[in-house]
């Protein structure tokens, strides 16, 4: 797995959860950027991600990422290990 | 969830595909694409584009209103919640008020809750308001005193519900969020949090047992799968969500299925393949001697299992059936000689085995039973005819077997099919009446005629006017018929009670036996009292069972309320008709029964007028009994 990879991952569950098949996310994309990306399916973002990956994140993480690529990075972190 | 076969590869561009033109078809696709097993991102997809279609009152689908109250998040369950609903037919409507304002929006009669006009009614209670303050040293008495108290305060709220509206109320049970304290000892502890958690659940189903409120027992889901995929520490800090996302799909199947039952919509009958299903092997093949059943080995041991389990569906009052491809000699050859077939011909209502197609078996079943398609379960180990059965019986449940028969049993159990709200002596008795029904048509086939075969039958009925013992019955009648029901008016036992104890309705209720036994309580009627005309009797709804259809039991039981009538001094007895996709059988009934059509009503909802001066007393074989 690479960033690039998971971005498109990540574009596929975004895409899936809002019905938005033009999401494209880029590592400094934000929630803000994107339509819909509320804290309600931040949470199921998160969720997806840890189902589809099989990884989990910390509470502290979820709460501090700031951009995908922050995501992205802890992802790639927790499927190092 | 493992029931359901898995989602087609192109789910989503099916979803995306749908005819917009037409809305009708749109939701019966919809409903086939939710027959899948989708995690609860597949979920979502489904239910924003189910949500954003606005099918106006679509055949074949019923509505329901349903308001969530809880103190926690609830918004992620709505999507599995009406997706569930969809699998059944169900279009949820939901509300779920506002956060944290549930006693208000109970005790104010004019609340939204009340003006969103519920027909059901969840209340979510959540063990770290319920449990978490009382102390660990307190002893049982003390324990119980504080936990009765914190339930009977519930079933208050479930009172005031019940007074300001017809739903019906369900309570979920405490899911139990809390961790180990002492270890086994925390089931010993009278104020340890596990045996709070337990000891309050139990308080919770005695009160609903006697407030008629229905339960969604989360802690025996969390039993079975595990309080970890459905409490996730993480989500709840992150949300307040007490029910993890994982597992809103698995809650949204509990709680459409108590709904479904509730509106008589749970199947009724388990229809069984025999070959690799029943046994293992195939009987043609390998003969008797050959097929693998019973003890002494694994593989034979799965299969008993099987029948055991169907045994047990059967004791409880579910049907069983049998269709196979197979030579119907040899089959029923395995049930009377193999001396390890734990199911007998006798438990079998209808037996079809034969060489042809297995969905002209299936509905010669339901005709036989008099049941519809969508009572029926079907279960087979060959996943060619699964899909065959789903694709031309779409209304039939077809479990996706694993391919471990030890397995079977699991699966089966897990769909939710059977749901049931009561449990009554008529269930336990169905069994009986059905295999009756077998020597019925035994003795049909040999009468001469019809008349013969009605006069040799032996009929009485009885019948009682607000019988208490007959109402769980009778409410269980009302909610479940659909062929014979004239109006299609539900009520739940507790609305029913109200009514008589109102004196608003009066519950007649008709037992029919014959000779070949009793078959319990097969006819309700509810009249009204406080009708303005005081010349005319009223009947709000008539229903019967659909296993004494052709009886002339309906022409008795019209003799019989117009004797009542008379003993009244009433002129005339008014009936109505609403029509719906099921009840086309009684659609002339008020017009057999010599009723004319009133001009005052209209297709949707007709109105039928006897003179009871022009009444026919209708010719039957019955005899009526009775305190009435």
């Amino acid at each position: 797995m690479n960033e690039e990879r998971l971005l498109k991952l990540f574009s596929d569950i975004l895409q899936r959860l809002l019905g938005d098949d033009s999401i494209r996310l880029h590592p400094d994309t934000v929630r803000a950027d994107i339509d819909g990306w509320d804290s309600f399916n931040y949470v199921n973002f998160i969720v997806a991600i840890e189902q589809e990956l099989c990884v989990r994140f910390q509470v502290a993480d979820v709460e501090s990422f700031k951009t995908v690529g922050d995501i992205a990075d802890e992802t790639l972190r927790l499927l190092e290990d | 969830m493992k029931h359901l076969p898995q989602k087609p590869s192109d789910f989503a561009e099916r979803l995306r595909a749908l005819p917009e033109s037409d809305q009708d078809e749109q939701l019966a696709i919809l409903a086939r694409l939710a027959d899948h097993q989708l995690d609860f991102i597949d979920t979502l997809q489904l239910d924003r584009i189910f949500t954003a279609s606005d099918a106006a009152k679509p055949s074949g689908f019923e509505t329901i209103r349903l308001a969530i109250l809880a103190s926690h998040t609830v918004a992620h369950l709505l999507p599995s919640i009406r997706v569930a609903g969809l699998r059944r037919h169900l279009i949820i409507q939901a509300y779920t008020g506002e956060y944290g304002q549930y006693y208000q929006d109970i005790l104010d009669p004019h609340s939204a809750l009340y003006r969103f006009g519920p027909d059901v009614v969840l209340l979510i209670a959540s063990a770290s308001q319920q449990i978490t303050d009382i102390p660990l040293n307190a002893d049982s008495e003390t324990a119980t005193c504080i936990l009765a108290e914190r339930a009977e305060h519930l079933r208050g709220l479930w009172r005031r519900i019940q007074e300001n509206s017809e739903a019906t109320v369900i309570q979920q049970t405490l899911l139990d969020v809390t961790e180990p304290l002492f270890g086994s000892l925390d089931r010993s502890v009278p104020g340890s949090p596990q045996r709070l958690v337990r000891r309050f659940n139990d308080l919770l189903t005695e009160n609903a047992a006697a407030q008629r409120v229905l339960l969604l027992d989360i802690e025996s889901a969390c039993r079975l799968d595990g309080r970890d995929m459905w409490f996730d520490s993480a989500r709840w800090l992150q949300g307040k969500y007490e029910i993890a996302p994982v597992a809103a799909p698995v809650y949204g199947e509990m709680l459409a299925s108590i709904i479904a039952g509730d509106r008589g919509r749970s199947r009724k009958c388990l229809i069984l393949d025999l070959d690799n299903t029943l046994w293992g092997g195939v009987i043609g093949d390998d003969g008797i001697d050959g097929i693998t059943l019973g003890h002494g080995n694994a593989l034979g041991e799965a299969y008993l299992a099987v029948q055991e389990y169907a045994l047990r569906l059967q004791e409880r009052g579910i049907i069983l059936a049998v269709c196979s491809k197979n030579d119907p000699m040899l089959a029923r050859r395995v049930f009377d000689e193999h001396p390890d077939m734990r199911l007998r011909l006798s438990d079998i209502a209808t037996f079809q085995a034969n060489w042809e197609d297995k969905s002209a078996n299936i509905r010669r079943i339901a005709e036989s039973l008099n049941i519809g398609l969508e009572s029926l379960v079907f279960l087979d180990d060959n996943p060619a005819e699964r899909e065959r059965i789903r694709a031309s019986l779409p209304m039939v449940a077809v479990p996706e077997l694993p391919d471990d028969p030890a397995e079977y049993v699991r699966c089966l159990a897990r769909a939710r099919y059977f749901e049931a709200t009561a449990f009554t002596a008529d269930d336990l008795q169905r069994a009986e009446q059905y295999h009756a029904q077998g020597g019925r048509a035994a003795l049909q086939s040999s009468a001469q005629s019809l008349n013969d075969f009605l006069r040799s039958l032996d009929m009485r009925i009885s019948c009682d006017c607000n019988a208490k013992v007959d109402m769980p019955r009778a409410a269980q009648l009302l909610a479940k018929t659909n062929q014979f029901n004239m109006t299609q008016r539900r009520y739940s036992p507790d609305q029913i009670a109200r009514m008589i104890q109102s004196n608003s309705v009066s519950v007649y209720t008709f037992r029919l036996i014959d000779r070949f036994g009793d078959n319990g309580l097969v006819s309700v009627m509810l009249i009204r009292n406080n009708s303005s005309d005081h010349s005319d009797l009223e009947v709000l709804n008539w229903v019967m069972s659909c296993r004494v259809f052709g009886r002339q039991l309906e022409h008795e039981i019209m003799n019989k309320i117009v004797e009542i009538a008379r003993r009244d001094a009433r002129r005339t007895i008014t009936g109505w008709f609403h029509p719906s996709e099921r009840n086309a059988v009684v659609a002339d009934l008020y017009e057999r029964c010599g009723f004319a059509r009133s001009t005052d009503g209209n297709d949707a909802n007709s109105k039928w007028r006897l003179m009871i001066d022009d009444y026919q007393f209708a010719e039957t074989h019955i005899q009526t009994e009775g305190s009435q």
